[in-house]
């Protein structure tokens, strides 16, 4: 029998996106929903995400935002060296902060560095940035497989499932095993597209294992308007109706800062 | 580490491995190198593309990461082209140029190959003021125009260097200095200019021009206590030269950085007793890419 799993990327505080991707993975008959971490950041009302997390036992591994505001850090842990990057990460970091309630934070705190399923025989890795390192980027174009594979061996893991860089890919590895970054619901994947992405692995006895990314409609128009009543910086909003990246494009390698219009 | 004893960095992985391609030569002299390249620095030999090749190989038995290319410059090297072709099959390679002496021709054939496989091709194009009144007195007369030519070159064949600067201003003027950068970059037609600046290191030509290390700008005991040493370059990386492994591409010309023939064998502990050992304890990953650096914070 065919396992199917749902993965939900960094939520980055966009319950509207989280609520019509619980529909629509439920509408396409998943067996489980896993978030892979993140549910804070760019959007607004920070504390609409967790009801819905709660409501459909979603399992959610610890990402690096979630690891800060749990613990009430000064910023977010993804590093930036750029001063633009770095005034919009604060900016986004201290309204999620200043916008997550006590008992929310409690629950970050709870929440575990990687999940670990065995599917069909097939053993899975969740985690958030990489098995090694939450706050760890693996772009498609910076990963080499050589490197993947060798996480695989040490993790003794036939698929690894992360996210944290905020753009979807995903690569087969040797002995039937593979990586897949299974993208965020927070924000569009610079692609010029107002979608956002998430993943449903599904792992068969006989055909192993295979990844669908789904674009996933939501109600942008309403996440942009709540992000203007709540004075959230203009670039942020003109990513969610543009698909464009606006911010934190520093950390992004020259293939995929390529694609994107800034 | 016990008290007493030198700080040691133990790797964890080979994450990424550097490749001193034309050994120390290249076609400038700049004031504040931080190894003593030159025109007519023979230090180190050439590697050759089967010598790359084969520690491609190895690199990748080992599970590496990415690829650096640096000299010397590295554009200076008559194999170049089929030798970062060759690497862009294994992983992602970057590439630390002047910016001098690119040709079209190279930047197509490294075009066309960086689209035909699935890993990126960073440019570093080092240049360290807006200006050729703030460059050239650091980097040699006339290299500001030519290096910027060199930028202008890739942008023509769509790539997005990464323009490198090295801090010899205060921090007061750093954001007037950055806002320059740009808008030079903006006026030869690179529309998206990305920046990376770093701190100077203390050692190699730079150690005349400024004062050097003092005995005490050295990572203590006390100071390593709690330290995620994963910010250090020697945690994850090592070098390659016509004369083995080293540990980092800044301490290259130290008798005690060469760790052995092998990468594996270059994978063992490494006291971090220099003054240059100190600037990484402070800056962090200076030599890796915004991309790929580890950023501070929570570690698994």
């Amino acid at each position: 029998m065919t396992t199917r799993i749902a993965c939900f990327g960094g939520i980055y505080n966009n319950y509207l996106a989280l609520e019509a991707a619980i529909a629509d993975a439920q509408r396409r008959g998943v067996d489980q929903m896993f978030c892979l971490g993140d549910l804070g950041a760019f959007g607004p009302h920070p504390d609409r995400v967790f009801p819905l997390l709660h409501q459909h036992e979603i399992q959610v591994v610890r990402g690096n935002y979630d690891d800060s505001i749990g613990r009430g850090l000064n910023d977010c842990q993804c590093g930036y060296t750029d001063p633009r990057d770095n005034h919009f990460a604060q900016i986004s970091y201290d309204y999620t902060l200043q916008n997550t309630s006590s008992e929310n934070r409690a629950y970050l705190c709870t929440l575990p560095a990687e999940i670990r399923l065995e599917i069909e025989g097939r053993q899975l890795l969740l985690c958030h940035g990489s098995p090694r390192r939450t706050n760890e980027f693996l772009w498609e174009s910076t990963t080499s497989t050589s490197f993947l594979n060798w996480l695989a061996d040490q993790q003794q893991a036939d698929l690894i499932l992360a996210t944290h860089t905020g753009i979807h890919w995903g690569r087969e590895l040797s002995n039937r095993r593979a990586f897949v970054n299974v993208g965020v619901l927070g924000r569009p994947a610079n692609d010029g597209r107002t979608e956002v992405w998430y993943a449903i692995i599904s792992v068969d006895p006989h055909s192993g294992i295979s990844w669908q990314f789904v674009p996933l409609e939501y109600d942008f128009r309403r996440l942009s308007s709540e992000m203007t009543a709540q004075r959230l910086p203009p670039e942020f909003i003109e990513t969610i109706q543009t698909g464009w990246w606006t911010t934190c494009l520093e950390i992004l390698p020259a293939k995929e800062r390529r694609w994107g219009l800034y | 580490m016990p008290a007493g004893d030198l700080p040691q960095v133990v790797p964890s992985h080979l994450d990424a491995l550097w490749f001193q391609v034309t050994g120390l030569r290249c076609n400038l002299a700049c004031h504040h190198c931080f190894v003593s390249c030159h025109p007519k620095n023979n230090t180190f030999a050439f590697l050759s593309l089967a010598d790359v090749e084969s520690r491609l190989e190895e690199a990748a038995a080992l599970g590496v990461k990415e690829f650096y290319f640096t000299g010397g410059e590295p554009f200076l090297h008559p194999q170049i082209v089929p030798i970062l072709i060759a690497a862009l099959a294994y992983g992602p390679v970057t590439v630390l140029t002047n910016g001098t002496v690119l040709k079209a021709d190279w930047l197509r054939q490294l075009r066309d190959a960086e689209e035909q496989g699935i890993y990126s091709l960073e440019f570093r194009v080092s240049i360290d003021g807006f200006s050729p009144e703030s460059n050239d007195p650091i980097r040699g007369e006339g290299t500001f125009v030519r290096a910027m030519s060199g930028v202008k070159l890739l942008v023509e064949h769509n790539f997005l260097p990464i323009i490198t600067a090295v801090r010899t201003w205060s921090d007061a003027a750093e954001s007037h200095i950055v806002a320059e950068f740009v808008h030079a970059l903006k006026e030869i037609g690179y529309a998206r200019p990305r920046i990376k600046l770093l701190p100077t290191l203390q050692i190699g030509a730079e150690e005349s021009r400024s004062c050097g290390y003092a005995d005490h700008d050295r990572i203590t005991a006390e100071m390593w206590a709690g330290f995620d040493s994963t910010q250090l370059v020697c945690e994850n990386s090592r070098v390659v030269s016509d004369r083995g492994v080293h540990v980092c591409p800044i301490l290259i010309e130290s008798p005690d950085s060469l760790l052995g023939k092998t990468l594996a064998q270059s994978l063992r502990p490494f006291e971090v007793s220099h003054g240059a050992c100190f600037t990484c304890y402070q800056f962090g990953s200076i030599c890796a890419n915004p991309s790929s650096a580890p950023a501070t914070g929570k570690d698994r």
